[in-house]
């Protein structure tokens, strides 16, 4: 039996006299896809963050492919292949969505201190940057500033850069939010075609998306785990019903 | 290559060719110090301040660190070549490697407590540290020559071409060539792989992270190197004028460089030259008519510069040369 992709044991995190994540224990098999969904101000983005080394845990471990890497930098994870995209836009404006991927794929590849070469000028560069362009759908746009895209193309930059960097374990920070929904099907339609063998975890307030994506399904409520499941049972919960989605027509 | 991959080749180093407007630039300053020799002392002063601006810019422009004690590293790059060459090394071109050098581990010892902290840190920690460097050579006058200074004798350029107030021609050539040199490669820098961490960074920090960009070595490395170009332009303003005093250290010329710097145009390498010289060309051509009032007009620029945002001279002067030809699709 192969480790989880991700794990985290006990964790728990406080901001003052604020527990964001209480005692949260949580078991992704390989290739998963699974959800969080929870109201607003629940410690999704928290756990997030805690799952990426970018807020450092009260108590408890994160496990990647078995390893503990609770004491690895942000950084040191990303080199593991655990990858996250943000809630709120964290793209490089002034770039080009072509020379941003370019950064992305450069970073993976250890080519950050290369300071004699020129970037993008190799071909397999130029191909793995022209692949995610296809892929997400914006070679198009690929020579533009990026602070002049469309928001929808933004959202699809958010996640081409994720995956960039190759993760085995891809966490996405509510990658519908605020998108249209005229274009919520192309963001969909991307999330559907993300390598089946990257293990996702998507948090999201769409529910139609949340149930169309995931296999499995975790209910975080005020920084705890209020249950976890199949989409059918979490729809027939009623405290599920109750604290998130009594309040939500997809329910 | 496929097509589309050779179009986003293309696309990512369309900047590393050199463009026809760079190439004129370059040949019209090699031009100027012939065409008028009588001005060679003030085009000399010029093309130091486009360095040591140049330099500014690596860690203002492309690594974000905000500085106003720069003139540490120019003091250290100006006493270094004078201590070489009262020491029997009075070749130019190695008392300026070395001293540059020395400049460079300078910035190299110092970046780890200039990348802590805020920008209002960086500030204190940067202008503590050329305070604290300046008062060294005050107080070390064994070394120094101390508030008399030190003058530099020095053997002609590959034994041919002597600089200082014999040479003001050959001085203004010797500070254009290592001024094009280190342009060169910093221009080569930039374009990295290197080069687009250090742009990722400054854009987005917490994104570079999440790409798995650790900051603080690349912010180091680029630090150190600015300090070396640094040290480089105080070795040119001692060679060239063959005396190096207290003043290399003072705070108006961190102070100057930045707003050289801000009149061209951070970010794009030419603007520190660019405001060097309209800075320095302001300054001498109001100074003889206004001697009180130059400042005045330095000072309503810098506010309408500021002010009117991303509107840079420097770059509506660079949008006025012809623009390089864009690559094509193979
Ligand atoms: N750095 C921080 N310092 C203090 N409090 C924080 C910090 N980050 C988050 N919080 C608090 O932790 C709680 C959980 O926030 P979090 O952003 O994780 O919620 P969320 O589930 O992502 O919500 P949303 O659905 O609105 O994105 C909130 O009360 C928030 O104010
Ligand atoms: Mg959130």
């Amino acid at each position: 039996m192969n480790a989880p992709a991700l794990e985290t044991r006990g964790l728990a995190c406080r901001f003052g006299g604020l527990i964001a994540t209480d005692n949260v224990s949580l078991n992704l098999a390989p290739g998963a896809r699974h959800a969080l969904i929870g109201p607003n101000g629940a410690g999704k983005t928290t756990l997030v963050n805690l799952l990426t080394g970018m807020v450092k845990p009260t108590s408890g471990q994160v496990l990647l492919q078995g390893e503990d890497v609770t004491a690895l930098s942000a950084h040191a994870r990303v080199r593991r292949g655990l990858s996250r995209t943000f809630q709120i836009n964290q793209l490089f404006p002034d770039m080009t969505p072509a020379e941003q991927l370019c950064l992305a794929v450069g970073e993976r590849l250890g080519e950050g201190g290369n300071w004699r070469g020129i970037a993008g000028a190799d071909r397999a560069m130029a191909s793995e940057v022209e692949d995610l362009l296809r892929r997400f759908d914006l070679m198009s746009v690929m020579d533009q500033p990026t602070r002049q895209l469309a928001y929808g193309r933004q959202r699809l930059l958010e996640i081409a850069l994720a995956l960039a960097s190759r993760p085995r374990v891809l966490l996405l920070d509510e990658p519908a939010a605020g998108v249209p929904e005229g274009e919520r099907a192309d963001i969909l339609a991307a999330l559907a075609a993300l390598p089946a063998d990257v293990t996702i975890l998507l948090i999201e307030h769409d529910m139609d998306l949340v149930f169309r994506f995931a296999q499995r399904i975790s209910v975080l409520v005020a920084g705890r785990m209020l249950m976890e499941g199949s989409p059918a049972e979490v729809a027939a919960d009623s405290r599920v019903r109750e604290v998130y989605l009594g309040a939500d027509a997809h329910g | 290559m496929s097509g589309e991959a050779a179009r986003i080749s293309a696309h990512l180093t369309r900047r590393a060719r050199w463009g026809a407007g760079e190439i004129a630039f370059w040949i019209g300053l090699v031009a100027l110090i012939f065409v008028a020799p009588s001005r060679a002392l003030l085009i000399n002063e010029i093309l130091i301040a486009g360095l040591f601006a140049l330099s500014l810019d690596l860690i203002l422009g492309y690594a974000g660190i905000i500085s106003l004690g720069h003139a540490a590293f120019f003091g250290v790059g100006a006493y270094g070549a004078a201590i070489l060459a009262s020491h029997g090394i009075n070749d130019p071109i190695v008392g300026l490697v070395i001293a540059s050098l020395i400049a460079g581990l300078v910035g190299l010892a110092s970046a780890p407590l200039v990348l802590r902290g805020s920008d209002l840190t960086r500030l204190m920690v940067t202008l503590g540290i050329c305070l604290m460097l300046g008062e060294l050579a005050n107080k070390n006058s064994w070394a120094t020559g101390g508030a008399d200074g030190l003058s530099l004798e020095l053997t002609p350029i590959f034994h041919l071409f002597p600089i200082g107030f014999t040479g003001q021609r050959n001085a203004a050539l010797y500070s254009l060539a290592v001024l094009f040199l280190l342009f060169a490669l910093a221009r080569r820098i930039v374009q990295s792989p290197f080069g687009l961490s250090l742009r990722g960074l400054r854009e987005n920090r917490l994104r570079a992270g999440a790409l798995g960009i650790s900051a603080p070595r690349r912010l180091i490395a680029i630090y150190a190197l600015a300090a070396v170009y640094a040290g480089a332009a105080g070795a040119l303003v001692a060679q060239t004028t063959q005396i190096v005093s207290l003043d290399v250290f003072d705070f108006h010329r961190s102070a100057d460089a930045l707003l050289m710097l801000i009149i061209g145009g951070t970010g794009f390498l030419y603007g520190g030259i660019i405001g060097a010289a309209l800075f320095i060309a302001i300054k001498d051509g109001l100074s003889t008519a206004t001697p009180e009032y130059w400042e005045f007009w330095i000072g309503l620029l810098l506010v309408a510069l500021v002010l009117a945002g991303r509107e840079r001279i420097g770059a509506r002067i660079a949008g006025l040369l012809p623009r390089r030809a864009r690559g094509s699709a193979a």
